[in-house]
């Protein structure tokens, strides 16, 4: 049977999976929401027609948007994660015994719902003793706190939808103030590769820029996101990501599939002309 | 009972456009086919139905078909006796109703912080406004509406005066008791007339002030593309029903706008009026509705930052606050140490978020049916970054937003007396042949006629030194002003 979930990357790309069958489907207040099954990539999940993970490859993004930070800084007790429906930065989260607490901030609760029934594999932690959900506006939730959190993590969709307040100056603003001396923020910084993305990935930094004296971005290969490159920002009060210190994190003894803290210190090393990107916002 | 989910004016456009018809008449672009440029950018459907008056369009100046029904729909919906659709904006609907009251040498009671529209009305006119000083917020520094009483001072010591012209509301959203001004102007036998630019949503919501119809006013110019939803410059001018008692006919009416309304009224903006109309007959209690929720949930966001002040019916007073229009989000912004106009521009600047005006005290922001939770999201954090980055110490910052004027000569003998330009700087104690204002709001600080005091200077200094627009005058500087010789 032929039957595709296709996403336009670009009005002039297109990419396709197979899908074997549709698992569910609906409009909720805020977007519409569908799980399919495939053969190569397993189950996945798209909003407004958009990927957001498979179960193939969704290791790759959670890992990186949360053990980097956490690497650079052991000491961080205190989370916040704006959007992560699907529960897999929380589930990598919640692998560190040494955090106290971790918020998480969705605005569709039924995105949540839908990914605890049909991808456990994401959202199999999002009942963790730790962690506290709360349905609300990212940009209403943060504005809310100040000199609380150590680390914060935007893990949004793209800023054309429902997410688009989380690419703002106010939001990155607020951020700031919501963070510890020694907060972090990560985000999802979009791809240097289509000029779309690439345009949403320039004004996010120059904003985040404003704000934090570290900035830096890192890299990594998502094969479902547009282009396969995709970029994380690491913005900072005062934690430098590549501080020799980082090694420590292996006395972890947390298992990854991704993540090392050899490429740690390479995902920061990005291509000429992303550094021109970069440097000319 | 008309039937509101008809709209005559729109219908026959789409008949005219589905029937194909071969145009050898104006507008020359025909259809958009002349000018590929202005159709990519504006789109082939927006060109296809820009088109002249023809027998099944009607025509503005003299309808007689479906404009004629369209007027006729949207007077009902808005508890008129007659209504005229409107191209040449709402200043154009404020200057007919003046002129269609006034004669030379009439007189007009009003209250002076009025839009320099109706100024612009007496010049034409030559009417002479009896100015009714509004009442001032001292905290706000903002201009108020009329107390009823003061307004029935005005009208025992004038009594030949014509007509009474009312806010309703002012800018800011602040409501005089028009029901009162209107009754007791009725039995001094003058026509009421009522600039409600910022009002079209009081025909429509549940729970705001009363409109000028329904409080039997006897004109009111209504901006559609306000609260209304029509295109820019698209209004309304409506008669009331006692209209007639009071000199107000249709016919009269009518020939005043003639006066200076275009004979090509565009069908873009005539097709937005009915479009629109429509919609708030058959929806306007949702629509306005989710406006005034939208609203009181920003007030109260804005509310918890601290520092804010988003003020609303807790002002009412029963007297120059008789009410208050709660669609309107004003904050009040000295407190935090900035004036209106810096938020205003650092919202923009900083924030990509352009609100309506901000003057030395207070911002408004526009909040309507098209907005979405996320944008109002996004204005409250921006101003809670706002404060947290900009905020300063407040000394030394004006408040007062309104000055008494000191009238001189009536705005017409002002405007075509002979008049020298002087250095503005130089110009206290003589009388100002020109406006001074800042746009927006448009509320003139100086109108022909009035006296040039060195208050007024500072106030115009300071106004330009925090970055508000000055306008009005023939120096596009604002560096120099023609007074009186």
């Amino acid at each position: 049977m032929e039957l595709w979930f296709s996403e336009l990357h670009t009005p002039d790309v297109k990419m396709s999976i197979r899908v074997d069958k549709q698992i569910h489907s609906e409009q909720s207040e805020y977007q519409r929401i569908d799980v399919f099954e495939s053969e190569e990539f397993g189950r996945f999940l798209t909003l407004d027609g958009i990927m957001m993970l498979t179960e193939k490859d969704e290791f790759i993004y959670h890992e990186m948007i949360t053990h980097v930070a956490m690497a650079s800084n052991p000491g961080i007790k205190n989370v916040l994660v704006i959007g992560a429906g699907d529960g897999g930065t929380v589930r990598e989260l919640t692998r560190y015994e040494s955090l106290d607490n971790i918020d998480m901030v969705e605005i569709d609760e039924r995105v949540v719902e839908v990914c605890k029934q049909y991808l456990p594999k994401t959202a199999c932690c999002l009942d963790d003793s730790r962690v506290h959900i709360f349905y609300d506006d990212g940009l209403r939730f943060v504005r809310r706190h100040e000199n609380e959190y150590d680390l914060i993590i935007v893990d949004s969709t793209d800023p054309f939808g429902p997410g688009e307040g989380l690419f703002t100056s106010e939001f990155y603003g607020n951020c700031f103030n919501a963070l510890t001396a020694d907060g972090i923020l990560v985000n999802q910084h979009e791809s240097p590769y289509y000029s779309d993305d690439a345009k949403a990935m320039q004004r996010a930094h120059r904003r985040i820029r404003e704000f934090f004296d570290i900035c830096r971005v890192y890299q990594a290969h998502i094969p479902t996101y547009p282009s396969g490159h995709w970029l994380f920002g690491f913005a900072s009060k005062s934690v430098d990501p590549l501080s020799p210190d980082i090694e420590k994190w292996n006395a972890s003894g947390l298992k990854t599939r991704y993540y090392n803290t050899d490429l740690h210190k390479g995902c920061f090393a990005i291509p000429n002309y992303v550094k021109e990107l970069l440097e000319s916002v | 009972m008309l039937d509101q989910h008809k709209a005559p004016v729109y219908e026959a456009l789409m008949r005219y456009r589905d029937a194909r018809v071969v145009p050898f008449d104006v507008p020359g672009h025909k259809h958009g086919k002349g000018n590929p440029e202005l159709t990519r950018f504006l789109g082939k459907d927006c060109l296809a139905v820009d088109v002249n008056s023809m027998k099944p369009l009607d025509n503005l100046c003299h309808p007689t078909s479906v404009i004629k029904e369209s007027e006729e729909l949207a007077a009902e919906a808005f508890g008129a006796a007659y209504c005229f659709f409107m191209v040449g904006g709402t200043t154009s609907a404020v200057q007919s109703m003046v002129m269609s009251v006034c004669s030379a040498g009439e007189k007009i009671i009003m209250p002076r912080n009025v839009h320099r529209s109706a100024i612009n009305a007496l010049i034409l006119s030559g009417a002479v406004p009896v100015y009714v000083n509004p009442g001032v917020n001292e905290r706000l520094g903002i201009p108020l509406g009329m107390s009823a009483e003061d307004v029935e001072k005005a009208i025992l010591e004038n009594p030949e005066a014509k007509a009474v012209f009312v806010n309703n509301p002012t800018y800011y959203g602040i409501c005089s008791d028009l029901k009162r001004i209107t009754d007791t102007a009725h039995a001094h036998g003058m026509a009421v007339i009522v600039d409600e630019a910022h009002g079209t949503h009081f025909y429509f919501g549940e729970g705001l002030p009363v409109s000028a119809m329904a409080a039997g006013a006897d004109m009111a110019a209504i901006s559609m593309h306000k609260s209304g939803g029509s295109l820019t410059q698209s209004s309304f001018l409506l008669i009331g029903k006692s209209g007639e008692k009071f000199g107000v006919t249709e016919g009269r009416t009518r020939a005043v706008i003639n006066l200076t309304q275009t004979t090509s009224g565009s069908y873009l903006l005539l097709s937005s009026l009915d479009i629109s109309r429509r919609s708030l007959a058959l929806d306007g209690k949702k629509i306005i509705g989710k406006v005034i929720d939208t609203a009181a949930y920003a007030r109260e966001e804005i509310g918890r930052i601290g520092g804010y002040y988003a003020f609303a019916d807790e002002l009412i007073n029963g007297r120059d606050i008789y009410d208050f229009d709660r669609t309107k989000l004003s904050v009040h912004t000295r407190d935090i140490g900035l004036a209106g106009i810096e938020v205003y521009d650092c919202l923009r600047d900083y924030y990509d978020i352009q609100i309506e005006f901000g003057d030395i005290g207070n911002i408004l922001a526009y909040v309507s049916a098209g907005d979405m939770w996320k944008d109002i999201e996004r204005l409250v954090s921006a101003l809670a970054e706002i404060k947290r980055r900009f905020s300063r110490d407040k000394t030394g910052m004006l408040s007062a937003e309104y000055i008494t004027p000191q009238v001189e000569l009536s705005p017409q003998a002002a405007f075509y007396g002979k008049q020298t330009s002087v250095p503005i700087t130089e110009s206290a104690g003589k009388i100002s042949g020109e406006f001074v204002m800042c746009y927006p709001p448009g509320i003139p600080v100086l109108a022909p006629g009035e006296m040039i005091t060195s208050e007024i200077l500072d106030h115009i200094r300071y106004s330009k030194e925090r970055g508000c627009v000055m306008t009005g005058t023939e120096d596009m500087n604002i560096e120099k002003i023609k007074v009186l010789n």
